[in-house]
């Protein structure tokens, strides 16, 4: 089974649609009994870095998720949810991630050259730029659906895939169990779907 | 690098596509469900379903077949027609729509867009405006292109970005149907006007106005269209072939 955080922030029907369109079990919940039960935890989520993060605090569930990602559990932060992984986020002010990878979020003004349109919306082609096991069913090039303003940066070490957009803007992260898309797979037609079949099929590392 | 988006529109009326459509191999050509399927396995990008419905049967059924399709169809959904308050949105948005757009609503209210934005995100929110030529500007029209609100189209869609609509639709009614290419200056009065996303529709007859629209105005986001995709006189596959030969990015 896997758990997909409910923290009253997005429309997780497409979500759920798409995982029991791939025969993957899943529940919506904000229980945490019911996340360490889980094979994996999908953290979701649109909106702004400053709510998210502190309707996560308000409910505990911050700390559960920290607790079951540090214990080997598979996390997938999708759009804002890959977001919040990071250790601080600079939209609308200053704001304490999860902290499970190193980096942070920034305006993607910052970012990206003048001339650009923000948010970034649409199909964009991923370049890998490191092992990730979900990408086992994808290839370089493939496209992905994008719809964001912010992204993250300072971040080297945990860039699976950038996509371009003026500049390499960081569009998948991976450490260790710990993954993230800025991308919405649940979006992303058939190529989405197989990153969310690579994901389903992570179970907890033996540490 | 970001693709140019082939936008097929879907208009259902009690639950049915109404437009015609003439499709080899579809069953239930007037099913929006097996239509929106169909698209997504032929290289649609993104799918706007608009409900013409009047009656309230109508919108559920309308929101039934919205669950079916999000059920079965992986890629971005947008909804307009009949969005008038945040219950409308809401209203959708739980049934698989991603964006929503906002037409005669907006214009009745003007701080629909504000109050969207601010709950659901600028992009969920979707301006969809109905252009038309009067006296030699462009004015805004409402009740689906019936009604001349005597507002001028640029200066009406750069608030309503303000307000927070993070993507535009924009229906040239003076070429709508006419199916002789879409409204280069008016698209292009848009695009300079507005730093989001913008969708070209109205107009679209073959391939080569999909390469004209692209190449006369770079700053277009997507191309939309309904008949001539229904109908078969343009396939997506054939029409991004034909765009990525003109160096025009889009996902194959």
């Amino acid at each position: 089974m896997l758990a997909i955080v409910d923290y009253g922030v997005g429309n997780l029907f497409s979500l759920e649609c798409s995982l029991s369109a791939i025969g993957v079990q899943s529940v919506v919940t904000a229980d945490p009994e019911v996340l360490a039960r889980a094979d994996q935890i999908i953290l979701p989520g649109v909106g702004a870095f400053g709510d998210a993060v502190q309707k996560l605090r308000d409910t505990g569930l911050d700390r559960h998720i920290i607790a079951l990602a540090k214990a080997g559990k598979p996390l997938l932060g999708i759009c804002l949810g890959m977001q919040l992984l990071f250790e601080k986020g600079f939209e609308f002010g200053e704001y304490a991630g999860l902290g499970l990878i190193k980096g942070c979020v920034r305006p993607m003004a910052q970012v990206i050259p003048a001339g650009y349109k923000i948010p970034h919306i649409g199909w964009n082609s991923l370049q890998f730029a490191q092992e990730n096991p979900l990408f086992s069913y994808i290839k370089d090039g493939d496209f992905v659906y994008f719809v964001h303003s912010f992204c993250a940066t300072d971040c080297e070490d945990s860039v699976a895939a950038t996509t371009d957009y003026g500049a390499p803007v960081t569009a998948a992260v991976v450490s260790g169990n710990v993954f993230g898309c800025q991308f919405h797979p649940e979006k992303s037609g058939e190529v989405g779907l197989k990153i969310l079949k690579a994901f389903s099929e992570r179970r907890t590392s033996q540490c | 690098m970001i693709t140019k988006r082939i936008i097929p529109c879907l208009d259902v009326k009690d639950g049915r596509v109404v437009k015609g459509v003439n499709f080899d191999g579809l069953q239930d050509i007037s099913s929006p469900v097996t239509l929106a399927e169909f698209y997504t396995h032929n290289g649609a990008d993104e799918l706007v379903f608009y409900d013409i419905t009047a009656s309230a049967e109508g919108r559920k059924l309308f929101t039934d077949i919205l669950r079916e399709a999000a059920k079965r169809v992986f890629i971005p959904l947008t909804v307009g027609g009949g969005i008038n308050t945040l219950a409308d949105f809401d209203r959708v948005l739980k049934c698989g729509a991603d964006k929503v757009s906002v037409n005669s609503g907006a214009i009745a209210n003007p701080d629909l867009i504000a109050q969207a934005a601010k709950r659901y995100g600028s992009q969920c929110v979707v301006l969809s405006a109905d252009v038309k030529r009067v006296e030699g500007e462009f004015r805004i029209f409402a009740k689906g292109g019936r009604v001349d609100t005597g507002m001028e189209a640029i200066g009406w869609i750069k608030r309503c970005v303000d307000n927070g609509a993070g993507e535009i639709v924009v229906n040239s009614i003076n070429t709508d149907g006419v199916k002789q290419g879409f409204d280069l200056p008016l698209l292009r009065a848009v695009c300079d006007a507005v730093s989001v996303p913008v969708i070209a529709s109205g107009g679209a007859g073959c391939a080569e106005d999909f390469v004209t629209l692209f190449e006369t105005i770079p700053t277009i986001d997507a191309g939309l269209a309904a008949s001539i995709f229904h109908f078969g006189q343009v396939q997506i596959p054939d029409l991004k072939e034909i765009l990525a030969q003109k160096n025009i990015p889009v996902r194959r």
